[in-house]
């Protein structure tokens, strides 16, 4: 099993750092794993991007130009990639500013209104996990328990007492999320 | 027992750099490799192996804090980025000159000037064919793996001590800024002074009576004096060559056509093989691992033999020279490269090698 993922959205949505515990987890699980971030200016104040893949097998190119997976969490990232998703391959996407919403026919697309359901757990910072939970709804590439060893892993100890916080809105966001409605 | 992490080359390099005995690192931070520093400066290895890290008041600074240490027989290092290696050369070839024993990391990105802070490979020119004035050779070890950013520290550090020469880890802003899995070696103890003696000779200003007198220097006033420094170094280089020269070779037993390609580029040309033996192509890969001394021999090999190359490359087209010195016109041989910091995707480079495939 190989799943390559591009996780893109504004820097401070926790797009670095949901791609970074979904790596752990996969380490957790046994797995290769590479964690390729965008580290230019767009970082400073702009888009930010990681492309994470996990994979029974030793991993090639952590530069990748298609992906099975897109997870979007704004408009200039989904003028971007969703392009590159593979046919078949899933687009998760977070409405909240996005204007012009996916339009293609050969791939699975999906929403999670993170951001909604963040605001309604009263914790904006939970919004990447929200997102990241809708994700393994779709595709369980690693058991809930290695997410828990990948949260312990990837938070600093100080940050502990924030896993199950962490760990509630993953479960939200595997109940929230829906597919995108044919809009034809 | 090795320990296994998930880390930036960075930090997988900073960390490898306290386990492998360092006793110091000089830098100054540039982006894409100011992790190595950060990281230095967090884990206080003053602490934990004795180790100094300093940032100095520049890279000029800090390559001549190198040199005195170096010379003091010292296991020392520096890293930066392009433009600050630019500023270390003149330090580099003093180095070389001296014959010392130092590790210095490139972690590339755009240039020329200022350029951008994206990952590149142009400085390989730099790199393997000078940079600094005078014949000297660094030692030019190029990883492409996080593992390979930590290991090759302390194999940078014993080649560096085996020749007494600077030798480089030539990676670039992605190696830098990516994480993998990566297994921790265990540590080795810093040496004393009694003990670098022991190992490799009596040359360094240890400050001890007792002997001749150990003079580090790069000046020679006498020219034929310097012409038999020259031959000497010339001596050693050639030594290197015959011993150190390392490469890998993926998938080339069947192939027939070859890349060729270092750092990232060769982590691209990997997938680039998957997706052109889906297709039918039966591609290959030659992967430099030392680019001074370069692996002509390997690539010689397969002139003649197979349909093409292609020196896939993050730069206008430079390490593509030495693969037509190894080839030799026996086959055609292209260049394919990004510039300025943009990197090639593995659909890109498989669409370059079938149209060259076209035209042969």
């Amino acid at each position: 099993m190989t799943e390559e993922i591009i996780i893109a959205g504004f820097g401070g949505q926790g797009v670095l750092s949901m791609g970074k515990i979904l790596a752990y987890s996969g380490i957790m699980q046994g797995q290769e794993v590479s964690w390729m971030p965008s580290y230019g200016p767009e970082m400073r104040g702009g888009t930010a991007n990681v492309a994470v893949i996990l994979s029974d097998d030793r991993i090639n190119s952590p530069i990748l130009h298609e992906f099975d997976t897109a997870i979007i969490l704004n408009q200039q990232s989904m003028d971007k990639f969703e392009s590159t998703v593979k046919p078949g391959g899933l687009l998760l996407y977070d409405p909240n500013g996005i204007i012009h919403p996916p339009t293609r026919k050969d791939i699975n697309i999906a929403i999670i209104e993170g951001a909604k359901e963040a605001s309604e757990m009263n914790n904006r910072k939970v919004f990447n996990m929200i997102v990241m939970g809708a994700y393994l709804k779709l595709h369980p590439i690693v058991k809930m328990e290695n997410i828990h060893k990948g949260l312990e892993k990837s938070l600093p100890s100080r940050h502990h007492s924030m896993i199950p916080e962490n760990e509630e809105a993953i479960q939200v966001g595997m109940n929230k999320v829906q597919w995108q409605l044919n809009l034809n | 027992m090795e320990e296994l992490k998930l880390m930036k080359g960075n930090e997988a390099l900073a960390e490898a750099a306290i386990r492998a005995g360092a006793d110091a690192y000089f830098g100054y931070p540039i982006t894409p490799q100011s992790e190595v520093i950060e990281y230095l400066m967090v884990q206080r290895p003053e602490k934990r192996t004795g180790m100094v890290v300093l940032q100095a008041e520049s890279e000029v600074a800090a390559i001549n804090m190198v040199y005195g240490a170096a010379g003091a027989g010292k296991k020392v290092m520096t890293s930066s980025s392009s433009p600050g290696i630019s500023l270390k050369l003149e330090g580099i070839s003093y180095i070389a000159g001296a014959e010392l024993p130092c590790l210095i990391v490139n972690v590339m990105r755009g240039g020329p000037g200022l350029g951008t802070i994206q990952p590149s490979q142009a400085d390989y020119f730099q790199a393997v064919k000078g940079g600094g004035h005078g014949d000297y050779r660094l030692i030019v070890l190029a990883p492409s793996t996080v593992q390979e950013m930590a290991d090759f520290v302390d194999r940078g550090f014993e080649l560096a001590f085996k020749y007494r020469t600077p030798v480089m880890i030539l990676a670039d802003g992605a190696i830098g800024q990516m994480m993998e899995k990566v297994y921790l070696p265990d540590p080795k103890p810093r040496l004393t002074d009694e003990e670098v003696i022991e190992k490799h000779g009596s040359w360094a200003t240890t400050g001890r009576s007792g002997r001749k007198q150990n003079i580090i220097t790069s000046l020679n006033l006498k020219s034929e004096v310097q012409e038999h420094h020259n031959q000497d170094l010339q001596a050693k280089y050639k030594e290197i060559e015959a011993h150190e020269t390392d490469h890998e070779e993926i998938q080339c037993e069947d192939a027939e056509y070859l890349m060729v390609a270092f750092g990232t580029s060769a982590r691209i040309c990997q997938k680039v093989i998957q997706l052109g033996r889906e297709k039918g192509l039966k591609l290959g890969l030659i992967r430099p691992i030392t680019l001074w001394p370069y692996p002509t021999k390997a690539i010689e090999k397969y002139a003649g033999k197979v349909k093409g190359f292609m020196s896939v490359e993050m730069n206008a087209g430079q390490m593509v020279e030495d693969v037509r010195l190894a080839v030799n016109g026996k086959s055609p041989v292209v260049h394919f490269g990004r510039m300025g910091g943009m990197i090639a995707t593995p659909g890109e480079v498989l669409n370059a090698v079938e149209n060259h495939l076209k035209t042969l």
